[in-house]
This record gives C-alpha cells, sequence and structure tokens, in this order.
C-alpha cells in the first residue's frame, strides 16, 4: 500500500527534521536512495526550485511535489499529512507544559549537539546535489582526464550566480528565473 | 464553529502569500495577528516561533499549530495548520501537473539545467548563513564536519544523526557543565 508507505516515511521526516527550510532535504535525499523507483535525484533539484519559487514553506512544498510524483494527488496530500503529523502532535503537546520546556536545561542540551548536526546533514545534501550538477564523473571515467570531471561551463555559472547571490541579495525566485533563461540560452 | 472557519481562511490567506516559508513569515505573521487582530503578543508570537525552530518539522507548522492551539485548543491547532498549508498543496499539485507535461520539451529541459546549478548555489548560501547563526563553538564545527562526512561519505542515515547528535549534546553538556561545577568549587 503506497499510501501508508508514503505517510510513514513523511512522517519519520517530520519527527526528524528539525530547523525548517532546508531541513528537509538531506531526508528527501536518502528517500530516494531508500526508493529508487519514487523519485530521483534530478527531479529533486526541480522540486527544490519549484517549491523555492511557490508560495508557502519549502517543506511542505516538497513534501506535496514528492508525495504527487510518487502516488498522483493523493500521494501529495498523504506525504503532506504525514509530514505535519507530529509537528501538530508535538507541539500540541509542549503548548501544555510550555514554561516547563523553554526553560528546559534538557532541551538546550540536546540542541546543543542536533543544531549544528542538521546544519551539516543540509550541507552534505548540498554537496550531492553539486555532484550531480557540476561534475560529470560518466565522461570522466571513460577518458580519465581530470579537466573532463569538472563541467567547466557549469561551475563558472555557479559562481555568478553566488556572486550576484551575496551582492543583490534578492529572493531565491529572481536567480531561478534568470538561471532558467541562461540555461536555455548556454545549454549546459 | 464559525471561529474555526475564520481561523483556517486567515491562516490560508497567510500561507498563500507566505514566500520561502520560514523566516519570511514572521513579519506577515505579526502584522495579521499582532497588529490587526491582536489574537497574542508579539513577544508570544516570537515564542512560539522559538520553539517552532527547536522542535521536530516544519518552523511554520509548528507556530502555526502554536496560534491555533492558543486560540481554539487542539481543534484549532490543527485547522490552523491545515488552512496554512492548503494553498501550498494547491499551487504545488497544479505545476506538478503542468511540468509533468511539459518536461520533455527541449527549451524547458535546458532551463531546467541551468536551474539545478542554482539551486546548488542557493543551498550552499542557505548553508553559509546558518553556519554564521548556528555554528558559534569548536564543539559545533567539530559535529559539523563529522556529520557532513557521515551523511555525503558513507550515507549514514539523517535520522541516525539526528539522534546521536542529541545524545552526544546531552552527555557532553552534562559532562562540562558538571567539570565546571567542580572547577568553581
Amino acid at each position: 500500500m503506497i499510501y501508508l508507505t508514503l505517510f510513514y516515511e513523511f512522517f519519520k521526516i517530520g519527527l526528524f527534521a528539525v530547523g525548517g527550510g532546508l531541513a528537509t532535504l538531506p531526508f528527501l535525499q536518502d528517500l530516494s536512495t531508500i526508493h529508487p523507483d519514487w523519485f530521483s535525484i534530478s527531479q529533486l533539484m526541480d522540486m527544490v526550485a519549484v517549491s523555492e519559487s511557490t508560495p508557502g514553506p519549502l517543506g511542505i512544498n516538497m513534501s506535496t511535489y514528492v508525495g504527487f510524483t510518487t502516488a498522483g494527488i493523493p500521494g501529495g496530500i498523504v506525504a503532506t499529512m504525514g509530514l505535519v503529523a507530529p509537528s501538530i502532535i508535538v507541539i500540541i503537546i509542549i503548548a501544555s507544559i510550555f514554561n516547563k520546556f523553554k526553560d528546559s536545561p534538557v532541551v538546550e542540551k540536546i540542541f546543543y549537539g542536533i543544531r549544528p548536526a542538521s546544519i551539516g546533514l543540509i550541507a552534505a545534501a548540498g554537496f550531492l546535489l553539486m555532484k550531480e550538477a557540476l561534475l560529470d564523473i560518466s565522461s570522466f571515467k571513460e577518458s580519465g582526464a581530470v579537466l573532463d570531471l569538472f563541467n567547466i561551463k557549469s561551475i563558472i555559472f555557479a559562481v555568478i550566480i553566488y556572486i550576484a547571490l551575496v551582492k543583490f541579495n534578492k529572493h531565491p525566485i529572481f536567480y531561478i528565473a534568470a538561471a532558467a533563461v541562461v540555461g536555455i540560452i548556454v545549454k549546459f | 464553529m464559525k471561529d474555526l472557519v475564520m481561523l483556517y481562511v486567515l491562516f490560508f490567506k497567510m500561507g498563500s502569500v507566505c514566500f520561502g516559508g520560514g523566516y519570511a513569515m514572521l513579519p506577515i505573521l505579526e502584522r495579521e495577528l499582532v497588529t490587526k487582530r491582536n489574537w497574542c503578543t508579539k513577544e508570544e508570537l516570537l515564542d512560539y516561533y522559538a520553539i517552532g525552530q527547536c522542535t521536530p518539522g516544519v518552523i511554520a507548522v509548528n507556530t502555526s499549530t502554536f496560534i491555533g492551539h492558543k486560540l481554539k485548543g487542539i481543534p484549532g491547532g490543527i485547522i490552523a495548520t491545515l488552512g496554512f498549508v492548503s494553498p501550498s498543496m494547491i499551487i504545488i499539485t497544479i505545476l506538478a501537473t503542468i511540468l509533468e507535461y511539459v518536461t520533455d520539451i527541449p527549451v524547458v529541459t535546458y532551463a531546467f539545467s541551468g536551474i539545478r546549478i542554482c539551486v546548488c548555489i542557493l543551498v550552499l548560501s542557505a548553508v553559509i548563513n546558518l553556519w554564521k547563526s548556528a555554528v558559534t563553538s569548536k564543539i559545533g564545527i567539530g559535529i559539523f564536519i563529522v556529520v557532513f562526512l557521515l551523511s555525503a561519505v558513507w550515507e549514514i542515515s539523517p535520522i541516525i544523526i539526528v539522534i546521536s547528535a542529541g545524545i552526544f549534546g546531552y552527555v557532553f553538556r552534562t559532562v562540562s557543565d558538571k567539570r565546571k561545577e567542580k572547577e568553581s568549587k
């Protein structure tokens, strides 16, 4: 029963992805290796782009997208419900012991470890995406030449985007739109 | 019942204008809940937000559940969250359906080849910003590096990593606090 599996997988993500935004990304990447028939890493990148360019929390958008790709409209609904279910349960419990939780040294200590770990996870996910988008491992294996390993055009473009991002600090949607235009012209 | 419908509509409205979630939602919540309706104070909102950050799940969802729960109990928490995520689900489903039909068109393929590079950079810059705000100690840097390697090189499940990091944080801080106590004695 695909819907049950979807709900279970996204419930787990909702329970363990801490920190919002891209925190779900490493879990989704892991999901695509556990269930390779659901979606691929390059599909995941497209999902991140669409999710960043549309309103709503990134985690919700990506869950709906993954669920939809895997099992149609009901899949999108089930995946999103799975993702938010642990939040609703945990927050309702915490809301009733609010003040105790807020100043609890136990919680503070646990998050001392989890906060940098969650950033490390996102960094690792980003690294795998870069490997996919900026390196050309198949032609490197064919020719053995180090130069073939790097997708020079893509790397130059990546550096340009990064500089623009730091300099102008606009909403991601601007960079995604610009990258689409450049992609059509340059054909990476 | 009427209140719950109103709650759903309000959170639906906020969900549909809130680009990027997380940090972007705070000013919108403040305008709608504190300034316009006086449903909670700014301090309460910041507390909810802070807790939303350090509890599992999407920050925006956690904050919505908190506010809904405060206003109308458990049904309020559920309804507020459903309202907030509904626009996302509708918009993404429509876009994903359209994209499914057009992904084979060359122009779209090329557009996404550029977009994918951009996505990498967006993730990278998110990591750098998070790093600046949260990795503040040598131990933090150590955890970051170990987690990065475990995840990127050995592909250890993120769930195992999060649980171990939590245990490590608790044990490490408990031991170092005890040591400090001894020293001060």
